[in-house]
């Protein structure tokens, strides 16, 4: 029989939209940067960062601090996961929107509010000193990717069969061990994913090493833009994004392999609302209340101190325009949400048909597809910003200045989270539920579309409200990219409030941070409301 | 498969479409001589670049050339960019190069000679390139700010003073690595004390603490975010803006500047190498010498206009102080030593 | 009308279907009887284009279906867990085959209704899946099979996960849901008594072959081969002096003059009459059904009917 050319076409776009997007947007710019890099002295550069004890002390402790946060950040939010995944729609809803929260707040913001809620409890000096420590730094990182563990290990939790446990209890497990040997191994793929994130996150974090981890810290990343930017030293600054390069594609190699180890198909079962110990449910309550809630609570007050006392002043203010912006901070919120919207709509798209390629594709492009879409993740963004202005400064790509490259360069950060968070759903996804599509005569690309996107939108929102809130609060790659200032985003701006003494730019700086806050709270819950409303129709 | 097919076809089309209109920029400016109106120049400068819209929507108005601006991280990116574009610039003119990486563009040949018009109203001293690939526009002081009412002891007004015993534990620096005003007072101390080296070991004996960058220092360590330290290198237009942007309002700032501290910053203009508009790009630096433009600086950029006859506002008048006798270094010895005198701060200051 | 000519799948070095020929007529119920592991579930995979296959041609009308995908062929295929989609509701899945063929959304409506009538669960469209008991599943399943009128329903163990009174009373009704349907089908079990009840014929399959096929009767009279017979429920299988024989369990009645002498090792009422297991002289033991009871331990005499006493061939 014929094979309807549509088929083929669909399969040919599933392919290429997603290889295209990273071949130009990321993989040229990466590779022009670094070329030029190395083209010169790069390779005594590279000999050079071989034989420094300094250099091998800094890849030292980017990997060791990355991997001791995502262990940290684990042990914190494997518990609140399991206390989401048995919430009810509403409620799950909520606290899924609440916990991104953090994920758009400016690392200058939270450095501030930490120091501030160090400050309180005594712990900015002394034997338990946290400022310009590495635990501050360990904290942080917490704090940021929490919500990493909560949402894409919740999301996932929530859709597995209970049953089973109910079953290991009565073969006489006790509930640890229940846990152990029935529940861990069933949420290793889920587990792996937020483990590759938040690795990769902390691994190229900027502003938590450099602010809260104090002068003496330095990671791959902010030796980069040490040579780099301030230098001008290209050729070392190549060999170390050479080096990153290296150190992240060996550790999601490892990710993804753990994540594919013994894919365990998930049947839809009964989804009960499992009863939770009241004290288990107060415990990660109460650690997410003071993980996150301290430091946004004294965000909130700060933004709300106003002359003497307290008041709505800062935020009142945001619709005036300062003069060290070039347009009212309201109207950088707009560009911000806009661009979000621009840079989640691109990640969805590239990210979904870029999860059906890692599942569904051959084994070799599968794996490229899975490692080469989450590189973005781990690669500096110098390396990233810099790559773009050599590489697409010609026509017909010369972006270098057009709207589209602030989007774009959010997606790339963006497309790893929907990736990393839908393959793990569409891999548990019962292989006969697709068998009895075709069965009853989907061709395969409509097999995609009715069995694939919506059993795997629960990984899809959760992934898309992750690239809204990392493009909402983006500030890394935004900064290396030339921008007209009528298409200031937000944390550029409330960057350049906190850029002036005096205590009107800085209430308004605080206040913009709620705002952006309460933005992504708000959008995290409508893309989940959209979905819920997105399934069944005959 | 549908809809994908569309968004692909929609992403494609406003690639393009964007090329296009890039396109279109770029050929609407093949001038030559006089007849600069109609042509569209691109103005590149760091983030802190403010300018209000009735100063830009004047000069397009005298010579019929619109302004387009972009802006780029903080003055080393900017320069590290520009270096990396150089021959295919990504703009026509570009502002706030100052003289701690002057040597650095000029080295990179980023810049096209150009002798504004207006360089005779200039303040003496402050253009630094006698080829004038450079124009001087504005400048400011970097200098150690106290809190007035938090201070231990009397107001010290020597570099050498910082160093005793009654100040310990009371400054904050930044970072001359990732800092723009962390590297001038490094600058500043080089061409103030006899022996820099000692000196940073004494400030490191007596408690001095480093940051990474301007805000953590200014709102994270000193008085004025909460903090504890009632010294911090910032700028010598910080006290001015102490008082434009207090809250509640006051009439005098709560802090004040050690003069003898100050390294004088100098930011500079300049024609980038490879424009296609030369000579639009020339009336922009002209522009930039003028009342219209030298009189909004002091409130936009908190810093001094580089002209003799600009008026400033009375917040400067009444507030901002400027150093006699600033510090100052030669641009081409700070390039030849800049990493190696950072690199040595770094072993005495941080270990 | 389905034709399977020697359908071959190999799973490496092992051989799953072997060799497999058979037609399916019009609308005839094949019960493809045979124990877990003999290859039936491959056999129907490979029947509904799931499987790709080593050997041999599958033609449906004359219609050789090499290169057809699954969705192309014109089959159906009832899943033995159902695989019900979870994120549609009770008429969406069912509506699922007849969206794919591009009816339009009225007549997927009236289909729907149909076939919920059909399967006895009218008013059940709006219900969402996780919410059905195992049976419900199972009609909901049969439903969604048959709505977009597949030309051969695979039937793969429905009625497997089922309990037995729910069982039973699935087994007399898909037969008259299938005949309303009008579709051939295979109906994949390994329980004998199920065969039986639903199939027109009955072909039994063990370690990837097909041993007998042949209308349900005929096959349990006349086992072809001791696998075949053990496999229908025949439990006396003895080696005599003119090759193997197999006794059915109705073959033995008690008579003082019969000619067989046994030892009675235990008798257990089972309602209208005793499961008997008792051992002959020569040392076979068998296992009959008699109408009296016997005291384990004693002796007695039992009458064989000779026509219940099947000679296999090999």
């Amino acid at each position: 029989m014929r094979r309807p050319t549509s088929t083929i076409a669909a399969a040919g776009v599933v392919v290429l939209v997603p290889a295209a997007f990273i071949a130009v947007f990321f993989v040229f710019p990466v590779a022009s940067i670094l070329l030029r890099g190395l083209g010169g002295d790069g390779l005594s550069a590279l000999a050079d960062l071989a034989t420094s004890p300094r250099q091998r002390g800094v890849l030292w402790f980017t990997v060791w601090q990355a991997l001791v946060s995502t262990v940290l950040t684990l042990a914190v939010g494997l518990p609140a996961a399991s206390v989401m995944a048995r919430m009810g729609g509403r409620a799950q809803r909520v606290t899924r929107a609440l916990v991104t929260v953090p994920f758009v707040l400016p690392t200058l913001v939270v450095a501030g509010a930490f120091e501030g809620v160090f400050d309180r409890f005594g712990l900015d000096a002394g034997a338990f000193r946290l400022r310009h420590t590495v635990w501050a730094i360990l904290l942080a990182h917490v704090f940021f990717n929490y919500a990493v563990v909560v949402r894409t290990v919740g999301g996932y939790w929530a859709g597995l069969d209970r049953r089973l446990e109910d079953q290991a209890r009565m073969l006489g497990a006790s509930r640890r061990r229940t846990w152990w040997e029935v529940t861990l191994p069933r949420l290793r793929p889920a587990i792996a994913s937020a483990a590759a994130i938040v690795f990769l996150f902390s691994f190229t974090s900027f502003g938590v090493v450099l602010i809260l981890g104090g002068p003496r810290r330095a990671t791959l990343e902010t030796e980069i833009y040490r040579y780099a930017v301030t230098r001008s030293d290209f050729s070392t600054a190549a060999a170390l994004a050479l080096v990153q390069l290296v150190a992240v594609l060996a550790l999601v190699a490892v990710a993804t392999r753990l994540e594919r180890l013994r894919p365990i198909h998930n049947r839809p079962g009964r989804v009960r609302r499992g009863a939770l110990g009241a004290r288990w449910v107060i415990l990660n309550a109460s650690v997410a209340l003071v993980l996150l809630g301290t430091p946004i609570a004294v965000l909130v007050e700060r933004s709300l101190v106003a002359g003497d006392g307290y008041g709505l002043a800062n935020y009142r203010a945001l619709a005036t325009r300062v003069r060290q912006l070039p347009a009212p901070a309201t109207i950088a919120i707009w560009n911000s949400v806009v661009f979000a919207i621009a840079a989640t709509a691109m990640a969805v798209l590239v990210g979904t048909l870029a999860s059906l390629v890692v599942v569904h594709g051959r084994r070799g492009l599968s794996r490229l597809f899975d490692l080469g879409l989450t590189l973005p993740l781990g690669t500096s963004a110098v390396t990233i910003g810099f790559g773009i202005l050599i590489a697409l400064d010609e026509p017909p790509l010369d972006l270098r200045t057009s709207w589209w490259i602030v989007p774009i360069a959010h997606a790339l950060i963006g497309i790893p989270f929907v990736v990393r968070t839908m393959v793990p759903v569409l891999r548990s996804i019962d292989p006969r539920l697709r068998e009895a599509a075709a069965i009853l005569g989907a061709t395969p690309s409509r097999v995609r579309r009715e069995i694939d996107i919506p059993i795997g939108a629960r990984g899809l929102v959760v992934g898309a409200g992750f690239a809204f809130a990392v493009s909402l609060g983006e500030f890394g790659a935004t900064s290396f990219i030339p921008r007209r200032p009528e298409n200031l985003t937000a944390p550029i701006a409330l960057f350049r409030l906190l850029g002036t003494p005096g205590d009107l730019l800085r209430g308004q700086a605080m206040a913009l941070a709620v705002v952006l806050m309460v933005t992504v709270a708000i959008v995290v819950m409508a893309i989940e409301m959209l979905r819920g409303s997105a399934e069944g129709g005959l | 498969m549908q809809t994908p097919t569309r968004i692909l076809g929609f992403l494609i089309a406003s690639a393009l479409f964007g090329a296009a209109c890039g396109a279109d920029d770029a050929s609407n400016g093949t001038t030559d001589g006089d007849d600069i109106a109609g042509t569209t120049i691109t103005v590149i400068s760091h983030d802190s670049f403010a300018i209000s819209t009735d100063a830009l929507a004047s000069f397009t108005a005298d010579t019929g050339v619109e302004v387009q601006l972009l802006s780029s991280g903080d003055v080393g990116q900017m320069v590290s960019e520009a270096i990396l574009t150089a021959g295919n610039p990504l703009a026509d003119v570009m502002f706030g190069i100052d003289n701690t990486f002057l040597q650095r563009g000029l080295d990179a040949n980023l810049f096209e000679p150009y002798e504004s018009v207006h360089l005779d109203d200039v303040i003496d001293g402050l253009a630094l390139d006698p080829d004038n690939r450079v124009t001087p526009i504005d400048f400011g002081d970097v200098c150690v700010n106290y809190w007035i009412d938090a201070l231990p002891a009397p107001v010290p007004t020597t570099l050498e003073q910082l160093t005793a015993p009654e100040y310990e534990g009371q400054l904050v620096v930044q970072n001359p690595e990732t800092s723009s005003p962390g590297l001038a007072f490094l600058l500043a101390t080089i061409a103030g004390t006899e022996d820099w080296e000692q000196y940073w070991a004494d400030l490191t004996a007596n408690g001095v603490t480093v940051t990474a960058g301007w805000e953590d220092a200014y709102y994270g360590e000193f008085v004025a975010g909460g903090g504890e330290r009632s010294l911090v290198v910032s700028y010598a237009s910080s006290p001015p803006a102490e008082v434009v942007f207090a809250d509640p309002p006051v009439d005098t700032p709560p802090t004040g500047v050690l003069l003898d501290s100050c390294f004088r910053q100098i930011e500079f203009a300049g024609v980038l190498a490879g424009t296609d508009h030369a000579a639009a790009a020339g009336a922009f630096i002209d522009f930039m010498l003028t009342p219209t433009f030298q009189n909004e600086v002091p409130l936009s950029m908190f810093v001094f206009p580089a002209i003799e006859s600009a008026v400033l506002p009375s917040e400067f008048t009444d507030h901002a102080r400027l150093a006699d006798r600033p510090h100052l270094l030669d641009p081409a010895e700070i390039e030849a030593n800049r990493d190696a005198w950072v690199d040595r701060w770094v072993e005495i200051v941080l270990g | 009308m389905l034709t399977v000519e020697d359908l071959t799948v190999r799973f490496g070095a092992t051989t799953a279907v072997d060799s497999v020929s058979f037609e399916l007529m019009g609308d005839e119920t094949l019960a493809l009887l045979g124990p877990s592991g003999c290859g039936k579930s491959t056999l129907l995979r490979a029947i509904a284009g799931l499987q790709p296959i080593d050997g041999g041609r599958i033609l449906l009308d004359d219609h050789d279906l090499a290169g057809a995908g699954p969705h192309e062929r014109g089959v159906g295929l009832m899943f033995q867990d159902h695989a019900l989609f979870p994120h549609r509701n009770v008429a969406d899945n069912i509506a699922f085959g007849p969206r794919m063929q591009g009816i339009q959304p009225e007549a997927r409506i009236e289909r729907v209704a149909e076939l919920l009538d059909l399967v006895g669960l009218p008013g059940f469209g709006a219900r969402s899946v996780a919410t059905l008991s195992g049976g419900e599943a199972q009609r909901v399943a049969l439903a969604r099979a048959l709505a977009p009128r597949p030309r051969v329903l695979l039937l793969d163990e429905p009625l497997g996960s089922l309990d037995r009174s729910l069982r039973d009373r699935l087994v007399d009704e898909l037969p008259g849901v299938l005949r309303a349907a009008g579709t051939a089908a295979i109906h994949v079990t390994h329980d004998h008594e199920e065969a039986f009840a639903v199939g027109d014929r009955l072909a039994v399959m063990t370690k990837g072959a097909l041993r007998q096929t042949g209308e349900p009767e005929r096959v349990w009279a006349q086992p072809a081969t001791a696998e075949v017979a053990r496999f229908l429920g025949h439990t006396n299988i003895i080696d005599g002096t003119d090759g193997l024989r197999v006794v059915r369990s109705d073959a033995a009645a008690v008579d003082e003059a019969g000619e067989l002498a046994v030892i009675v090792i235990r008798s257990r009422f089972q309602g209208s009459d005793y499961d008997t297991l008792v051992r002959s002289s020569n040392g076979d033991e068998l296992r009959l059904t008699l109408q009296e009871r016997l005291v384990p331990g004693t002796e007695a005499r039992l009458r064989l009917d000779e026509t219940r006493v099947i000679a296999l061939r090999e």
